[in-house]
């Protein structure tokens, strides 16, 4: 467990980072500290591996004061990721992820056939290891980050906004991958952003800081939606809360019923004869968009023929993209598909709103806070 | 012209003696190279790390640079002690105007080094020494390597003026030709002082690309 027992911080200049903060992150979980920019998250995760020293107060790995130990020896055995990855553009990328590994005394085959391992986990092919940093996109050197950052097998790992300064749907992407491989590892991480989306998305506790280093709020992130401490995590976790909170619903409970389907390659018998849309699925039955009420099939029926189908909601999956499946498709009626991508059958908007207002009333009859 | 070279070189007394100011000169100006380079290594990182020392460090460097060097060639043994016609006063001269010519360049090429790349050492687990010898000083590397070859050059012709007290490689050739008015002596000490600047900054042009290798690696950018 990672504990900050009263710490704070103030800096030369008078500049009060940190005020008086006490929180613990539990370990083997995902922990998010955000806030605005210049709120002290940066300030109070060096705190953890002694690059910054606080004030007063203290820091506790696993109920010992990191001032117990040897700075250096410290942070060999914490992993650290930064925002522009803070690779040495003079190693190659395997050296630079075996980093850790040499300084602890490592021999270098050992290290190197390590750092190869890690590569292979954080999904970069092998062969980027003899490369130079300015050699690889923004993405590739995010992923060499991190794999140079758990390279020693650190039980802790901070993440100073590691994937912020990469185009968002790369960023999606290593946010997915983070969450793979926490599964895996088990680590006990502290992560910093300042996108209250990414906070919602990778911690099982989000820490909200307000300017001054003040904390505002700590929570689970359905929690922080749905019952925001003050007016400042209100305004900071945005708008459309109440629509993102039913990403921390599940659908289990969601039941979706048959809708009429034809095949691609189908003939315009096989259509049946209708006034609403037919599903179009493809020989593995995926579904490939829809038929329009009235329209004519002459021959077969193709691809040109169809209309683009909404977003697919994965059975048992958030009620957020069940709502959306629904919202989207051009028949209103939401596709639910199988982990395969195989059809299951459909829901509509209405549905899942009964179940939110179902689920509310039992909440609200059995006593418990809404 | 042509001539008369053949018949400078043709001397075995002129070839001895221009082989052996050659000699003089590349000791003369490499040695306080080299010197002036150990010193403001240290110095410069002092200048980056404490910035009170900064002004005083920068302020001595633009002192020493502006005493002549022929004053400097003299002071020295005036103020060190050392024998007055020894080659010594001459090496010690040229390395304090090398560290000087160095400071500024190298304070700059050690804060060239992002911040990001020295906090990332830092949170890996190195200590301040080594940190500084396996990641800020070869990142420096092109930047210091680009004054060097400055410095060289500044060396190499500065070495001439110690031919006034005696001791002044190439420069020999200098003032004797003076002496006798003898233009080919006078003409083979230039054209072999800028040959010399010429190897010189190629070996460590060849030097730096051997040390950066990462510094050409071409862009090859893929997404996963
Ligand atoms: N070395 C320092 N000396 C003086 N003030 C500092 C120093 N480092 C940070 N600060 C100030 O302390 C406050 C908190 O800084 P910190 O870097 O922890 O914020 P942050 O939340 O990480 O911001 P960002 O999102 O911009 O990275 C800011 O007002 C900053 O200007
Ligand atoms: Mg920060």
């Amino acid at each position: 467990m990672l504990e900050f027992r009263s710490v704070r911080k103030q800096y030369e200049n008078g500049t009060v980072a940190v005020q008086e903060l006490s929180m613990s992150a539990e370990t083997g979980t995902i922990t998010v500290l955000v806030g605005p920019s210049g709120c002290g998250k940066t300030t109070l995760m060096r705190m953890v591996n002694r690059m910054i020293e606080p004030s007063s107060g203290a820091v506790l790995v696993d109920g010992t004061d990191v001032r117990e130990f040897d700075a250096a020896r410290l942070r060999r055995g914490i992993g650290y990721v930064i925002q522009q990855a803070g690779l040495f553009p003079h190693r190659t990328v395997l050296d630079n992820v075996a980093t850790v590994p040499l300084l602890s005394g490592c021999r270098r085959r050992e290290a190197r056939t390590r750092a190869a391992e890690l590569l292979d986990r954080v999904g970069l092919p092998a062969d980027l290891g003899r490369r130079y940093p300015a050699q690889l996109s923004g993405g590739q050197q995010q992923r060499v980050g991190v794999a140079r950052a758990l390279a020693a097998d650190p039980p802790v790992l901070l993440m100073d906004e590691p994937f912020s300064a990469v185009d968002p749907v790369v960023r999606a992407g290593l946010q997915d991958e983070l969450l793979r491989l926490q599964e895996e590892l088990g680590k006990t991480v502290l992560f910093v952003t300042h996108d209250i989306d990414e906070a919602i998305k990778l911690g099982e506790k989000v820490a909200v800081l307000r300017q001054g280093g003040h904390l505002a709020q700590y929570a689970e992130p359905d929690a922080l939606l749905a019952e925001p401490a003050d007016d400042f995590v209100t305004s900071f976790v945005g708008r459309d809360r109440g629509y993102r909170r039913l990403s921390f619903r599940d659908s289990r409970r969601l039941r979706p019923e048959a809708t009429d389907t034809v095949h691609i390659g189908d003939t315009s018998a096989d259509v049946p004869s209708r006034a609403g849309w037919v599903l179009v699925l493809d020989a593995h039955r995926r579904p490939r968009g829809w038929l329009p009420p009235e329209a004519a099939v002459d021959g077969q029926l193709t691809e040109d023929q169809l209309v683009a189908g909404g977003s697919l909601h994965v059975e048992g999956t958030s009620l957020r993209g069940a709502l959306d499946s629904a919202l989207s498709a051009p028949s209103g009626l939401g596709v639910v598909v199988d982990g395969d991508g195989g059809y299951v059958g459909v829901v509509t908007a209405r549905q899942v709103l009964d179940l939110i207002e179902e689920h509310r009333s039992s909440v609200t009859a059995e006593g418990v806070a809404p | 012209m042509i001539e008369e070279l053949l018949r400078f070189f043709a001397s075995p007394g002129y070839r001895e003696m221009t082989l052996t100011l050659l000699g003089e000169h590349v000791y003369l100006s490499l040695t306080p190279l080299v010197l002036g380079a150990l010193l403001a290594l240290p110095l410069g990182r002092l200048a980056q790390r404490h910035h009170r020392l900064r002004g005083p460090i920068l302020g001595a460097a633009s002192v020493v640079y502006t005493i002549p060097s022929l004053a400097l060639f003299v002071l020295i043994p005036g103020v060190l002690g050392t024998p007055l016609l020894s080659p010594i006063n001459v090496i010690i001269a040229l390395a304090l105007y090398t560290a000087a010519l160095l400071m500024r360049p190298v304070l700059d090429a050690l804060e060239s080094v992002p911040g990001h790349v020295t906090a990332a050492a830092t949170a890996m687990g190195y200590r301040p020494w080594r940190r500084f010898v396996a990641v800020e000083l070869p990142l420096a590397i092109p930047v210091l390597i680009s004054a060097v070859r400055m410095a060289s050059v500044s060396n190499i012709s500065l070495v001439s003026v110690g031919a006034l007290i005696g001791i002044g490689g190439l420069g020999g050739l200098f003032t004797d030709g003076f002496e006798r008015r003898y233009m080919v002596e006078i003409l083979v000490g230039i054209v072999l002082t800028l040959l010399l600047a010429l190897v010189v900054d190629l070996v460590l042009v060849g030097l730096r690309k051997l040390l950066t290798p990462w510094s050409r690696a071409s862009k090859v950018v893929s997404e996963p």
